[in-house]
């Protein structure tokens, strides 16, 4: 059957992506599969300087999951475009940058250094950081926010896709992603982690040296699916799913509630070959429910 | 040996060992199981993974990420293990139980299906002509198991290993050459107040491998432990390379985990940028 999806200016040869931040730069896979196999990578998140991150530690493994704060550590763009990208098979598969900033302006002049390369085939913008300019609470929480910032990154992006990654950390996520299309967004994908926290009893002290981080895995699935099914219920624009996918069963589930792709995440850590077998896992799982095409099924869910 | 030689030949290795790697992601069943010491530790024993022609890809310090098939979406990780040695019995570890996944590990069953990948990140280096202290804190003995196995020159070769649990929790008949030999010495720290005697012990042993001998410090172990080799090996002008045991998600240098702070203050990967490093190449505090 054929697995490729086409939306909001990408067409991908599958549904299969992998998560920001769950990848590294795609390079650290290439021992366990076959990166052109996929229907494209999200990079890690990329600021304009490279960036340390935070100390440690900074993951604590939580049941069904894992908290992380690792703080945006990358190479930094011209790195990226100078060592990582030239060595990734772009021409096969889609290489999409996770841009990662803190004011809006920012966010434009990291979109502008991508915007002329052949080889990122979508942006995706992180707006769960916070804003220093505004206080420090997260882009992500406030719409009139998020707004901004895809203008502002859709202004300097050029023929690319622009991607928002939305965070569940707030009341009304159609709020946020109708701000994020009203600022231009080619695509939604949503979610980015759940904040959370983890203790250890016996030293009394946080699991993670920023005490709170992000939450992901299939613990996380069931909210996912929440906000997909909400925002592609909602909004005009395509949505990658993403949130505790660790299985075929999974990625469908997330195209029934209106998913056009989707995103691997913690998964890829639990085994490394884990978005290459998803890849084949969703062709014979639709083959078994006699779908023809991801389409025959998107949006499908019996309420 | 200056340090410009010691750099070419451990160059030349490096390249050499890189082109035969060959790293596999697979399904295992464990072959044996077996308690020591009463269970405080476990010596497991995997089937073969095949690296490369008779299994001689993998090198000593290098680990492997283990996930027994049984865990589904639980626990989502795998746990990092030394690999201790590739034998007729399969592939060996040393399981410590430490906590939930080591705990599950450590009651794995022959038949049972683990999902493994490695052999991954950085070895010790091999100077067969050089005197060689092994130190070894608890489960950090494993890797030298390999080590002593694989060298070329193992009257060179001396092991101190301290240790809180008993000493029959260890795997010490691949030690026996050494031991025969008077080159194996245990220490076993039962409180708080034998550490001032154990750390005097290692700076003894230390001395010996110090400046005036050229000799060369391995280390693998908890981290406190860490620290305390690499200052008595700064102190006595001893070259020194420890292997970290910094928590990790995936092992192949994705997740930024597991990083430790390098002597330029930047963040690496204790995965695949080490997990063996030259002290000298570490921040005073990593």
């Amino acid at each position: 059957m054929d697995l490729s999806v086409s939306f909001g200016g990408l067409t991908l040869k599958n549904p299969v992506l992998t998560a920001s931040g769950t990848f590294g730069y795609g390079l650290e896979f290439t021992p366990y599969g076959d990166l052109a196999r996929l229907g494209g990578f999200v990079v890690k998140g990329i600021s304009l300087l490279p960036r340390e991150g935070n100390p440690m530690p900074r993951i604590a493994e939580t049941p069904c999951g894992m908290l992380n704060a690792i703080g945006l550590q990358n190479v930094g763009a011209e790195v990226f475009l100078r060592d990582k990208l030239p060595r990734l098979p772009w021409r096969e598969t889609a290489v999409v940058v996770n841009l990662y900033a803190c004011s809006a302006e920012e966010f434009g002049d990291l979109a502008g250094l991508f915007a002329g390369e052949e080889g990122v085939a979508a942006l995706e913008v992180n707006v769960s950081c916070p804003n220093v300019r505004e206080g420090g609470a997260a882009f992500g929480a406030d719409p009139a926010q998020i707004a901004a910032v895809t203008a502002a990154v859709k202004r300097r992006a050029g023929d690319k896709p622009v991607i928002v990654k939305l965070s569940p950390n707030v009341t009304d996520i159609v709020a946020a992603g109708r701000a994020a299309m009203d600022g231009g967004a080619d695509i939604l994908s949503a979610i980015n982690t759940l904040t959370g926290m983890a203790v250890d009893v016996r030293t009394r002290r946080p699991r993670l040296a920023n005490v709170v981080g992000g939450l992901s895995g299939p613990a996380v699935k069931p909210v996912g699916l929440r906000c997909v099914w909400q925002l592609a219920s909602a909004l005009p624009l395509p949505v990658i799913g993403i949130g505790g996918i660790a299985s075929a069963e999974d990625a469908l589930e997330y195209v029934l509630v209106g998913a056009h792709a989707v995103q691997a995440g913690t998964a890829n850590f639990s085994r490394p070959d884990f978005a290459f077998r998803l890849v084949d896992d969703i062709a014979a799982l639709a083959a078994e429910l006699g779908l023809d095409s991801l389409d025959a099924c998107r949006g499908g869910l019996r309420t | 040996m200056g340090a410009g030689v010691r750099l070419i030949v451990r160059g030349a290795k490096t390249l050499s060992e890189r082109t035969m790697e060959h790293k596999t992601c697979t399904s295992l069943r464990i072959v044996e199981n077996r308690p020591l010491g009463g269970g405080a530790q476990y010596l497991l024993s995997l089937e073969n993974p095949g690296w490369g022609a008779g299994g001689k890809t993998w090198r000593p310090g290098q680990f492997v990420m283990l996930r027994p098939v049984s865990w589904g979406l639980e626990l989502t990780w795998a746990r990092p293990f030394s690999i201790a040695q590739v034998d007729e019995g399969g592939l060996r570890l040393v399981i410590r139980p430490a906590g939930r996944g080591t705990d599950r590990i450590a009651g794995l069953a022959p038949g049972d299906e683990v999902f493994l990948w490695g052999p991954l990140g950085t070895s010790f280096v091999t100077e067969p002509e050089t005197p060689t202290l092994l130190l070894a804190g608890g489960v950090g003995l494993a890797p030298f198991w390999g080590y002593a196995a694989r060298h070329p020159a193992p009257a060179n070769l001396r092991l101190v290993l301290g240790h809180t649990i008993d000493l029959a929790a260890f795997p010490l008949d691949p030690f026996a050459p050494l031991a025969g030999a008077g080159r194996l010495h245990t220490f076993h720290q039962r409180t708080m107040a034998d550490l001032d005697a154990f750390i005097a012990l290692l700076e003894r042993h230390i001395a010996d491998h110090g400046r005036a001998a050229n000799g060369l410090v391995l280390a693998c172990g908890p981290g406190p432990f860490l620290r305390t080799v690499r200052r008595l090996c700064d102190a006595a002008g001893a070259r020194c390379q420890v292997s970290l045991e910094n928590r990790m998600a995936c092992g192949i240098g994705a997740c930024l985990g597991c990083v430790a702070r390098d002597a330029a203050g930047r963040n690496v990967q204790s995965c695949t940028r080490g997990p063996v490093f030259w002290t000298r190449d570490l921040a005073e505090e990593f």
